[in-house]
């Protein structure tokens, strides 16, 4: 295989130099040793700096709307979903952009080993197939990184971009998809164990928004809650303010969300965040048999109908 | 002996569409057909003008239950607003319960301009089941 680093530096320099693309979206080292950090590269003399590893985490799709130039995007599975997604949604115009797929790892989380470490300062990592190689001073220490994956990336069923211009690297092995556990799991508990835990979560809300934000799909000029005429929620972090905003970001992203994590990956507080996504995914797949992102050609559950619909929830005396 | 008092009746908010449910409403009224007086009826233009937050903001203002109604498939005035709003409704209603609302605290029904006796029915039902459920407490701003 054929590192992805070295693809993507020869495929972009040859973008640029053939002036096919104006700008590159992709990733360069980050300021701390298990970061990456998504960089817009312009100039050929500066493809070096695109690298790709695991912490490519960012979904760079968010970068794409509104855009003018035409671009080329560093895109694994989730973020060409999201690419997808903003496609159907007359974001950005296909011919727009090229996408340089990379068929992903899954990414691996710097929280999770930092909170291994307690507190030991990581100066170098060496990656090795599946090893991580960390090295800090008076220590070295080698972890598998299939071990530290994000949940979003545990549950990941597509991890091959499912459309691109380009192919950077070799296709792998997908798990089934439909496939949710985490959620018929949670649904075994009570009602009042589940809204406890979800309060529980969203009380830890400040409500800074970074969820909507990092989410490729949260594209809105004026999103509901910056609203204020109508102001359709508080703007305070009482539990009933929070935990409204938390249902309708969520039901907002019904038959969109592409399971990024961006949204968990952003929040500060460590909210539960996908916890009411992963059930709307879950249910517009079994009513409605759509995967957000999967193609082009289908278009989104909530923009059309069925007349043969499933409404057994309907009250009928 | 100590009586037990409940004075305790619950607020229905029903959003019923102008061409089939508010006309079943009113076609109930104009019969003379009892049913439970827990119910405020807002009407809107059609079933798919129903936001979710609609339903939210309700039951974040104290409503102890909501009822949904429109046209039946295949008989709105739009066409096809109800056939939209069905696939919110299941998606909404599968949401709340999973995040752990009361199951029938949010109902959603059908009802046509010449079912009078069932837009009866139907109130007197979701009331019977709200009163089980007693007063609203979640998602209830304070």
């Amino acid at each position: 295989m054929t590192d992805p680093t070295n693809k993507i530096r020869e495929v972009a320099r040859k973008l640029l130099q053939k002036k096919e693309v104006e700008l590159i979206i992709g990733f360069e080292p980050g300021t701390s040793p298990l970061q990456a950090t998504p960089c817009f590269i312009r100039d050929k003399e500066e493809v070096d700096r695109l690298i790709w590893g695991s912490f490519c985490s960012n979904n760079l799709a968010t970068y794409l709307p509104k855009r003018q130039e035409k671009v080329a995007i560093v895109a694994k599975g989730c973020d060409v979903r999201a690419i997808v997604e903003l496609i159907k949604e007359k974001q950005i115009p296909r011919e727009q952009i090229i996408i340089i797929g990379i068929p992903c790892q899954g990414m691996v989380d710097r929280r999770q080993i930092e909170a291994e470490l307690e507190g030991k300062e990581i100066l170098k990592v060496e990656e090795q197939g599946d090893k991580l190689i960390l090295k800090g001073n008076n220590f070295t220490r080698v972890i598998n990184r299939n071990e530290y994956l994000y949940p979003c990336c545990q549950a990941c069923t597509h991890r091959n971009p499912p459309i691109y211009d380009i192919l950077t690297g070799d296709l792998v092995e997908e798990k089934a998809t439909g496939q949710y556990p985490d959620v018929i799991q949670f649904k075994a508990q009570s009602p009042e164990e589940r809204w406890k835990y979800i309060s529980d979560e969203v009380s830890k809300c400040i409500r800074c928004y970074a969820c909507r934000n990092a989410c490729p799909l949260c594209y809105c000029q004026e999103c509901f809650v910056d609203n204020t005429h109508p102001q359709w929620i508080g703007k305070t972090i009482n539990n009933s303010d929070t935990f409204i905003f938390h249902l309708m970001r969520a039901f907002h992203l019904a038959g969109r969300c592409v399971e990024c994590g961006a949204c968990e990956r952003a929040c500060p507080m460590g909210v539960d965040i996908r916890k009411l996504n992963r059930k709307l995914t879950s249910d517009v797949k079994e009513l409605f048999g759509y995967e957000a992102g999967t193609s082009l050609d289908k278009v989104a559950p909530l923009a059309t109908f069925r007349p043969d619909d499933p409404e057994e929830f309907m009250l009928n005396p | 002996m100590k009586k037990e008092v409940n004075n305790w009746e619950p607020k229905i908010v029903a959003f019923l569409c102008n061409w089939c449910s508010y006309a079943g409403a009113d076609l109930a009224g104009v019969s003379r057909l009892q049913y439970p007086s827990n119910v405020r009826i807002i009407r809107v233009p059609c079933s798919g003008r129903i936001n979710p937050f609609f339903i939210l903001a309700v039951l974040q203002h104290g409503a102890d239950g909501i009822l949904v109604s429109g046209c039946h498939p295949g008989d709105c005035h739009y066409l096809s607003g109800n056939y939209s709003a069905r696939r919110k409704f299941v998606l909404l209603k599968r949401l709340l319960e999973y995040a752990g609302l009361e199951e029938g605290r949010v109902q959603f029904s059908w009802v046509s301009a010449s079912e009078g006796g069932r837009f009866a029915d139907i109130i007197a039902r979701v009331t019977e089941k709200i009163k089980a459920l007693g007063p609203a407490k979640k998602l209830v701003k304070r």
